[in-house]
């Protein structure tokens, strides 16, 4: 850039000041020739429960270090060891994002932060951040149920974990995509870092800063304790973390009366369940395809599958489909059911990968409750149903080993209650097949979602992948097992089919681009304004309802509610309409498809769907402490950045500084003698001294 | 880069200023009020120059480099040519100031000489100029980056303090030069003042070439300290009574 630095030699001539203000926007030209600001970054945060906390952080004013690229085992021990010009900043390749070498650096003092370059796909060993027997200590599995089956004992059941995301690092870690800020990164490091012939490399070198600074510390209980002191007693309280919540999502066949409270005895449900969670070691990015979204899109699915015959054909029981938070941290689901009732037939969604052929499906069971011959027989009985559903479909269903547990679900939470009947269904017999369980890598490619690639998006939404017709399959074995298990009639069960084409629909909106033609329609007006409500998250979020909660509630309504004739303002308030009920229904008023010049045509949608809110009880008793209950928070931060420069050598430091100093003191002296010898010196203008003796 | 080289820097460039200000002026406030005057006169001439410099280049198309390299010459020697002018018009101003201030005065003559004016003035300029240039610069160099990443020079914060010193020197030795000129009438100083000042300014342009610009425009600056020091009433005859007497004051102890 020759312009570029003729103008800023030339400006501490002129108009410094003056160009800066008037040319630049934030970045005053000199910041410009020495910063490169990365623009996207995903940092890793930090979360904290009763005891603990995990996660990154860097220091207030950003963690510095001199760039390396670690590309092998020698380059790691320049960083740790032999490097002089430490701390280092390291920069690795997915490959080398392993346990080993982020417990060496954890270790060390010499490294100043890391950033992962994350490749498309996964180390192809497998990658999952978790730890090895996830929900180990909020399972149903403890002392004194089924001992032998707690702490994963009998079945490790993600053995690929190496429990990073439950670390704790003293250091920011950032995820970098391998695009053109990444060639940046290399080229500065190829320029300046590079090693010749073995000899260290000299100044200035390239070096990089993040920012992550996390304003929790420690645990929850001191989080929320000086969060409490800050609103007590600040003008300007700050918040200094949130406790993860979301809302869970729920509908049943039969409307239940919001405003009835109490039990009901003696009746029994069967209940649909799914997750809706995910997370990944990085913040806000969890693709989560083959642990959340596979079994998200199965149950919407056979949901729609359901409703048409089940309103038609009332089976005896209620049904329920239920999406529920906080699965990967082991909530307590807050279900704020307006009418307790006895659970009966749980039907749970393990983690479905789909291959092009569906060749195996697990119904896993919990043995210690199958003890009682009561839920045994029941247990037995759902078994039967759906294997005979599934010879009909000529699926192949299979039963684990009897004494194997029960895999991690939120179908454990309920049994912590009460022992209730119900299967997990999964796609994996004993441990884990996803590879990258809630790890970055668990994306569409992942589960074969892929597109061939002269397709346009909208091409794209309607194109049924091999994924879809896998899942389609699986949506209509679930909904015509409930439909037999709650009592439906067998002449019934051919008329509920999963559409295939809904599955590859909502494929493509979870997984690939959210922003469509059909969730845009589906979606409130105001939620298509703000851009925001169509980014796709799947993770833990503080507070407000993430978008795929959003995604989730209005699908469901669409596929189990009904089209109203009630304008804008009846919709919002049903209560004077005759014949709508606002205690039995939600009423939501949606934009409808968006027309060819961009207007759309709200209606309003009557149906069951509810909100329940997934707060852990730890903080609405405020016993931040809890070992009962989930204590999870996150912390809150100011800025997350990251920027690469040059570093001068500390012996040029010092010299300016000396130089400066000298510089100083000699003027200091000098000024003063001249200006006490003024009169001397300057005084031509007076008559000269008498000089004749 | 760090707080060494702020401060390095910020000594190099404003520490003989300071000293200058601390020992000759802070104490007198007829001075003070002299320099601040200076100053913004300057800062005025800054303000005409700089406006003309953005119109042009905002008439002129942003994309074009070799017209926006000759926009930013142009510039240069246009405010050198504004600062010159404000120069002339402040010394008109203080020779006016002057007799109004003889009046006032309990003895006949003005509390302090126009030769005492120009320097307050040359340094009231030098130093506004020298913050100007320095001030972003050093805000810059607290971070922990240094320039470099885009092939600029990694001592350009050096040079720049190094650059401002001289120009602080050189302006308050002008202002001395100056109203000499303009006192005695010899209008040849006055241009041999403007052309060595767009010299100065012309050699800046030359960075990053450092070896081009830095050595030229200190040899200018000690020349000029050698005129000033002469137009300001020294002499050789004086500077060898300052080391006699010196020495006779060593001696008699």
């Amino acid at each position: 850039m020759p312009r570029k630095t003729a103008f800023m030699s030339q400006w501490n001539q002129v108009t410094t000041v003056h160009a800066s203000v008037l040319l630049s926007g934030c970045m005053n030209s000199v910041e410009q020739k020495i910063y490169v600001e990365l623009n996207s970054t995903v940092p890793c945060v930090r979360l904290l429960n009763a005891t603990h906390q995990i996660g990154c952080q860097s220091s207030i004013s950003g963690d510095t270090g001199v760039l390396h690229v670690l590309e092998t085992e020698a380059d790691l021990d320049w960083i740790l060891s032999t490097g002089p010009h430490p701390p280092y900043m390291v920069v690795m390749e997915a490959a080398f994002f392993t346990r080993s070498t982020m417990v060496k650096m954890k270790n060390s003092s010499r490294v100043a932060g890391v950033a992962v370059i994350k490749s498309n796909t996964g180390p192809t060993e497998g990658f999952s951040p978790h730890t090895s027997c996830p929900n180990q200590n909020t399972g149903v599995y403890t002392e004194h149920y089924g001992p032998e089956l707690a702490n994963c004992n009998n079945t490790v059941w993600n053995p690929l974990g190496n429990g990073l995301s439950y670390e704790d690092f003293a250091f920011p870690i950032f995820s970098l995509k391998d695009d053109n800020q990444t060639q940046v990164i290399r080229k500065c490091y190829e320029d300046h870092n590079m090693r010749m012939n073995g000899s260290a490399p000299q100044y200035p070198l390239c070096a990089m800063q993040l920012f992550s600074h996390m304003h929790a510390v420690t645990d929850t209980v001191t989080c929320m304790r000086r969060t409490d002191l800050q609103n007590s007693f600040s003008i300007n309280p700050e918040k200094l973390c949130d406790p993860l919540s979301d809302f869970n999502v729920w509908t049943s066949i039969r409307p239940l009366n919001n405003s009835i409270k109490g039990h009901k005895e003696n009746e029994s449900v069967v209940i649909a369940a799914a997750r809706l969670d995910g997370r990944s070691f990085f913040w806000d990015i969890a693709p989560s395809a083959e642990g959340t979204v596979s079994s998200i899109v199965t149950l919407l699915a056979a949901a729609q599958a359901l409703y048409p015959v089940a309103l038609e054909a009332p089976p005896q029981r209620n049904i329920f489909f239920t999406f529920f938070q906080g699965v990967s941290r082991g909530v307590k689901m807050h279900l704020k059911m307006p009418v307790q009732l006895i659970w009966s037939n749980y039907i749970s969604f393990g983690m479905l990968k789909t291959i092009i052929i569906i060749s195996s499906l697990w119904m896993h069971s919990d043995p210690v409750s199958r003890k009682n011959t009561t839920v045994n027989k029941q247990v037995a009985n759902l078994v039967a149903n759906i294997k005979s559903v599934a010879s009909s479909l000529n699926l192949s269903l299979n039963e684990p080993s009897a004494t194997q547990a029960l895999p991690p679900s939120s179908f454990q939470r309920f049994l912590r209650v009460r022992p209730v009947p119900g299967l997990v269904l999964a796609d994996h017999q004993a441990s884990f097949t996803n590879r990258y369980y809630e790890s970055l890598y668990d994306t569409a490619t992942y589960l074969n979602v892929t597109y061939p690639s002269d397709l346009s998006p909208e091409q794209q939404l309607e194109y049924e992948t091999e994924a879809a017709k896998s899942l389609t399959q699986v949506a209509t074995l679930v909904a015509r097992s409930i439909y037999k298990q709650a009592g439906g009639e067998d002449r019934f069960l051919n008329n509920i089919t999963a559409d295939t084409k809904t599955v590859a629909k909502l494929l493509y909106g979870f997984l690939i681009m959210s922003n469509n033609s059909w969730f845009s329609s589906l979606l409130p007006p105001e939620a298509l304004g703000r851009g925001s409500i169509l980014g796709l998250v799947i993770t833990h979020i503080i507070n407000t309802l993430t978008s795929v909660t959003r995604f989730v509630q209005f699908i469901l309504a669409n596929m189990t509610g009904t089209v109203t004739k009630l304008n804008q303002s009846q919709c919002q308030n049903p209560k004077d309409v005759p014949g709508e009920s606002k205690d039995l229904y939600s009423y939501s008023w949606v934009s409808g498809p968006v027309s060819v010049n961009g207007t759309t045509d709200p209606y309003c949608v009557r149906s069951s769907v509810h909100l329940s809110k997934a707060l852990s009880p730890a903080f609405e008793l405020t016993d931040y402490g809890s070992r009962e209950y989930s204590t999870w928070t996150e912390s809150r931060w100011k800025t997350i950045r990251a920027r690469i420069f040059l570093v001068a050598s500390p012996q040029l430091e010092m010299m300016t500084l000396g130089v400066g100093v000298a510089v100083l003191l000699v003027s200091l002296v000098v000024t003063y003698f001249i200006s006490s010898k003024a009169e001397l010196l300057f005084s031509a203008t007076r008559e000269p001294p008498n000089t004749t003796y | 880069m760090t707080a060494a080289v702020f401060f390095g820097c910020a000594f190099i460039a404003f520490g003989p200023a300071f000293a200058l200000f601390i020992f000759t002026i802070a104490r007198d406030p007829l001075r003070v009020i002299i320099f601040i005057a200076g100053a913004f006169f300057w800062l005025l001439s800054l303000l005409l120059s700089s406006l003309v410099w953005f119109i042009a280049m905002k008439a002129s198309n942003a994309e074009d480099t070799k017209v926006q390299k000759g926009l930013l010459i142009f510039g240069v020697m246009f405010s050198v040519l504004i600062q010159e002018v404000f120069r002339f018009a402040y010394y008109r101003l203080l020779r006016k100031a002057n007799e109004g201030l003889a009046a006032i005065s309990d003895e006949e003559t003005s509390p302090i000489s126009v030769r005492q004016m120009a320097y307050v003035a040359g340094l009231g300029f030098g130093i506004i100029s020298g913050a100007f240039s320095m001030i972003n610069i050093l805000s810059d160099s607290l971070g922990p980056g240094t320039v470099g990443i885009f092939g600029d020079s990694q001592y350009y914060f050096i040079t720049s303090a190094l650059m401002t010193l001289a120009i602080t020197l050189l302006h308050t030795f002008w202002g001395v030069v100056f109203f000499e000129g303009c006192e005695k009438s010899r209008w040849w100083v006055i241009a041999v003042v403007v052309c060595l000042h767009l010299l100065v300014s012309g050699l800046s342009l030359l960075n990053p070439l450092y070896e081009g610009s830095l050595p030229p425009v200190y040899a200018v600056t000690v020349l000029m300290a050698v005129w000033a020091f002469f137009s300001s009433g020294g002499s050789l005859h004086n500077l060898s009574l300052l080391f006699t007497s010196k020495r006779s004051e060593v001696e008699s102890s």
